[in-house]
């Protein structure tokens, strides 16, 4: 049974084609209201992630399907001790498909390896979130009408942020991009990272410690948080938090057509302000999430019948 | 040295230099009621120091633990006091229940009867992943 745990799962056409789906319910959502009727997505959500969850709850009752929820662990057969392996037995027998959210790393692979159904991991702890690039490519695509010759800049935390991961592995399967990786030193991206994405593709890049240096060259910025527990003393965060906070002066030498993301919640690092800027992708990247949410549920549910 | 020859038995030869006593553990050695002799820093022609583990019974081995801890091993199996096979052992592409998962988040951790899979991801620099959550092997 085919599952989607990580981006790898998807081959570079398969992601194109979801893209193409993606396009095509913006332009013909009429075709697609009734394409899941009486197909059922069980979303289990073993920890809390109301956007997540409500993206996909959302996306299945566009395409016409229904919606069964598991979104407290606490109320759930979890609490009292049943497997994830049992548990994705049971709930295959309710569900033609399951999105999974767990803060164990690797709970969505136990889960597809016992379901019967197609599982879609939607989060499994800081692992992978496969669903979250989906939207970023997507929304790349759609504000940039496409991959090649494009120079991303990531910018934040690119030790930790699983997103980014997982979004330079996605893009560097493209030809032609360029990335600026925009970091404090202590938050860098880690070498095996460059070595298995970037360096193994050949692809171009360069470090910086300066997002405004970084700017004037940039076609997409994707910010990510920048965290004071990831520091190892105070003095270091308040030295360095106000840099990767993008703010409307910062923007000032920035392309007039960038593409500004962030895998959200934002708290502080890109200003309220920059939210009037019509280069701020951000929130329409929540609604691109929902496209390809629509799509991939179609695409395993599609396989799945064969 | 002499370790006296054996009649019928395995022994583990071409182990690089300080590497027998991860073998031994890993393949359990110590539980066996036969006698087990460790070389160590051997002289060798071909690698200039090299263990070896001779074992005074045929017993089935894990030849993917011998590739995990030293690909290029041999395995000699001594049946009536004469060579009856010889093989060297390679990497294998995933590790079964030979070592644990150490990432305090990985979903191991908590489903006590998840096997601890590793696979091989990079043969180059010989490093193994935990299929569940990535986390490099020690």
């Amino acid at each position: 049974m085919r599952s989607v745990i990580d981006i790898p799962d998807l081959s570079p056409a398969e992601i194109d084609e979801l893209i193409d789906t993606a396009q095509d319910i913006i332009d013909h959502p009429a075709a697609y209201a009734d394409r899941c009727r009486g197909k059922k997505l069980a979303t289990l959500f073993f920890e809390p992630s109301t956007r997540t969850r409500l993206s996909f709850e959302a996306a299945m009752y566009e395409l016409g399907g229904a919606v069964l929820s598991v979104t407290d662990a606490a109320s759930s057969s979890a609490s009292k001790g049943e497997s994830v392996a049992d548990t994705a037995k049971v709930i295959s027998c309710y569900a033609d498909i399951i999105a999974m959210r767990h803060p164990k790393e690797g709970a969505a692979l136990v889960a597809a390896n016992n379901a019967t159904v197609p599982v879609i991991n939607a989060g499994d702890g800081g692992h992978c979130h496969p669903t979250q690039t989906l939207a970023d490519l997507f929304t790349i695509f759609r504000e940039k009408g496409g991959f090649s010759g494009l120079t991303v800049g990531l910018c934040g935390d690119l030790k930790f942020g699983r997103t980014v991961h997982s979004l330079i592995n996605a893009l560097s399967r493209y030809d032609g991009m360029n990335f600026v990786l925009i970091s404090p030193e202590e938050l860098k991206l880690p070498s095996y990272v460059k070595e298995e994405s970037l360096k193994a593709r050949g692809l171009p890049y360069r470090q910086t410690t300066s997002l405004e240096d970084a700017m004037p060259s940039l076609d997409v910025l994707y910010m990510t948080r920048v965290q004071r527990e990831r520091f190892f003393n105070e003095e270091d965060y308040l030295r360095l938090k106000d840099s990767y906070i993008l703010t409307p002066q910062k923007l000032a030498a920035a392309k007039s057509d960038l593409c500004i993301m962030h895998p959200l919640p934002r708290v502080n690092e890109i200003s309220v302000a920059v939210d009037r800027d019509p280069r701020a992708c951000y929130f329409k990247q929540v609604l691109y999430g929902k496209y390809m949410r629509m799509a991939l549920i179609l695409k395993l549910l599609a396989e799945a019948a064969i | 040295m002499n370790i006296d020859s054996i009649h019928t038995g395995i022994v583990i030869d071409h182990i690089t230099a300080g590497r027998s006593m991860k073998l031994y553990d890993l393949l359990n050695l110590g539980s066996l009621d036969c006698s087990v002799a460790i070389i160590q820093n051997a002289v060798s022609r071909k690698m200039g120091r090299k263990d070896i583990i001779k074992i005074d019974a045929d017993i089935p081995l894990n030849f993917d633990v011998i590739g995990f801890v030293d690909p290029g091993a041999t395995v000699n199996v001594i049946r009536d006091g004469k060579l009856a096979e010889k093989r060297t052992i390679p990497m294998p592409e995933y590790l079964v229940n030979v070592i644990r998962c150490k990432n305090p988040r990985c979903i191991t951790t908590t489903e006590q009867e998840l096997d601890h899979i590793f696979r091989l991801t990079d043969p180059k620099h010989e490093i193994y992943r935990c299929i569940y959550c990535e986390t490099k092997a020690n």
